[in-house]
């Protein structure tokens, strides 16, 4: 019988995964044995502290259960579920992305139609981009005066440029033949913009987007670490603290899938936006 | 009296990078009457695009000006449709959103099913019909797509219709065909035409006239041939024609000789008109002699 080239991909990831974690598990196993001796010092106190170690999967993956079945309970400000931790870095990537487009989507579209305008925000642009979005935050938090504004200022900083940069590029390369077919219509230049020049620019337009949301996703998590409070950042954080690191390395693997999600999403927006010439 | 177009004293220049300037064409000035289709044929660089372009309302002449029907021409027009030889659908669309986006430009007051209903009728016309019309023009031929830029610019009824090489990008056997279905849908409405071609077959199967180009720099419209051929024409019925052939030779020898001995003069002015007639029938003697003339 011979298998599909994604049925044979997918066995491969199988048996990489069942390697991967059967190596981690046997590793941690080995290394952990010893500690057979208890110096002077460990019975004078009673047999020692517990030493804190890299867990096997096995407990993670419990832990994961034991999140996972009851993500959204409030147990005080340091014990939160998992799911809402979650929640408030997503409604905060949201918000500030949200803010982000709002301001890129318009801007991008005059920059790309406006050789002037182009020309006039090309070195602004050119400065703001490279800056960390983390380095903004003591500016942010001293104005704002408001952690939860500042992680969101955070996020619109950082997602911004991507999205501006692209859509001005696409606006700028829409086909001369397209807009003559508009200006040969006696299209105005609304319904140009509408009718003609988004659809044509919208692929590197949700490009753009594609890039931010994963940008901003990367950008959360070390704003929240600062931050403090609520989100999967200061989860992580607080765990170290805590050195809890099955939680550690679970909400770890909780960051990779959601920011999976949410690329997924724009991936499939993007085949909706797409065209072939 | 004046031509319904006029095209008067058109003049480009473009700089040429050393402070000069390269003139492309100079004083190119021809008229079309309503209802005639004119074929324009010219070597590459000779400006005919540009002229088109000018027609169409995309480019400005550097002096001179087009007058269509009373008004001057001054920037695109839905009066003045426009075929361009890359098709420009709009590859996001299906065929029938491309003609559907051209109707509902034009009669803005029409309900949709008044837009769809119109649009089926051009796309039928060129021989489009059932579920092709929803396709995107990336899923179909060449042809085609040809075929749905045609259909999106008669349905928009332009006083003017601009062909720009409409057939350049298709082969011998579909060009035919489209040549074919062209000639059916304009005599049915009666439109206005003016085309760019390379074809001199093509060019006198479809036109009433041919203005024929000097090459650049400083081209200019030569001559202005007129095709003694009656119609309806068919393609296998005209080649045995006693005109064609002396048409032809005409348009042969200038294209291959004339064009080239005259470039770089200034000139300018009207065309020569010039026609050949063969059959004796109703031309009067100094038309023939000056068709025999043209022929060596």
């Amino acid at each position: 019988m011979r298998l599909s080239l994604n049925q044979r991909a997918a066995l491969l990831s199988v048996l990489l995964l069942i390697a991967g974690l059967l190596a981690w598990e046997v590793s941690i196993a080995a290394g952990g044995g010893g500690g057979a001796e208890l110096t002077e010092y460990e019975k004078l106190t009673g047999g020692g502290a517990p030493k804190a170690g890299v867990p096997p999967p096995s407990q993670v993956l419990g832990k994961a259960w034991e999140q996972l079945s009851n993500p959204f309970y409030d147990a005080g400000p340091n014990d939160k579920g998992i799911g809402i931790q979650i929640g408030y870095s997503i409604y905060r990537v949201l918000a500030g992305y949200a803010l982000a487009a709002l301001v890129a989507i318009p801007l991008g579209f005059l920059i790309g139609m406006s050789p002037v305008a182009y020309r006039a925000l090309n070195p602004f642009i050119q400065v703001l981009r490279p800056i960390s979005p983390l380095a903004w935050m003591p500016l942010a938090l001293f104005i704002i005066q408001d952690s939860e504004a500042s992680a969101v200022f955070v996020i619109f900083i950082c997602s911004i440029w991507p999205m501006l940069i692209n859509t001005a590029f696409g606006v700028a390369g829409v086909r001369q033949d397209w807009v003559n077919v508009a200006r040969t219509h006696e299209l105005g230049p609304l319904r140009t913009a509408f009718t003609v020049i988004l659809p044509a620019a919208a692929p590197t337009i949700v490009t753009g987007m594609r890039i931010s949301i994963g940008i901003a996703w990367l950008v959360i998590v070390a704003a929240e670490m600062l931050v403090g409070g609520t989100g999967i950042g200061y989860y992580v954080w607080n765990e170290w603290n805590n050195l809890d690191l099955t939680s550690v390395i679970f909400s770890i693997l909780m960051i990779g899938v959601v920011g999976m999600a949410l690329d997924a999403a724009f991936g499939v927006l993007q085949r909706a936006v797409a065209y072939a010439e | 009296m004046k031509a319904f177009l006029s095209v008067e004293n058109l003049t480009q220049r473009y700089p040429d990078g050393r402070g000069g300037s390269t003139t492309v064409f100079e004083d190119a000035s021809f008229g079309i009457e309503r209802g005639e289709f004119v074929c324009i044929l010219g070597h590459s660089g000779c400006g005919k695009s540009t002229i088109m372009n000018i027609l169409a309302g995309l480019a400005e002449p550097t002096s001179g000006v087009v007058v269509m029907d009373g008004a001057q021409v001054s920037g695109p027009s839905l009066d003045r449709g426009v075929v361009f030889q890359n098709y420009s659908l709009l590859p996001w669309l299906s065929a029938l959103r491309n003609v559907t986006f051209a109707v509902a430009a034009r009669y803005p007051g029409w309900s949709k099913a008044q837009v769809q209903a119109e649009s089926r009728k051009y796309l039928e016309m060129v021989g489009l019909s059932g579920e092709v019309v929803h396709r995107k023009p990336s899923q179909l031929s060449g042809g085609m797509r040809q075929r749905v830029s045609i259909a999106r610019a008669f349905a928009n009824h332009p006083k003017l219709l601009l062909l720009d090489e409409p057939f350049g990008a298709l082969d011998a056997l579909t060009r035919g065909t489209i040549q074919d279905e062209l000639l059916k849908i304009w005599a049915g409405t009666g439109q206005t035409v003016f085309m760019i071609t390379h074809d001199i077959d093509e060019a006198i199967l479809l036109a009433d006239r041919i203005l024929l180009m000097s090459n650049g720099p400083m081209a200019r419209v030569a001559e202005s041939v007129e095709i003694t051929i009656p119609r309806p024409r068919e393609r296998t019925a005209i080649v045995t024609h006693p005109n064609y052939y002396a048409i032809r030779n005409h348009l042969v020898q200038f294209l291959g000789q004339r064009s080239r001995e005259m470039a770089g003069r200034p000139g300018g002015g009207a065309p020569e008109t010039v026609r050949i007639d063969l059959t004796g029938g109703d031309s009067e003697e100094p038309d023939a002699r000056r068709g025999l003339r043209a022929i060596p």
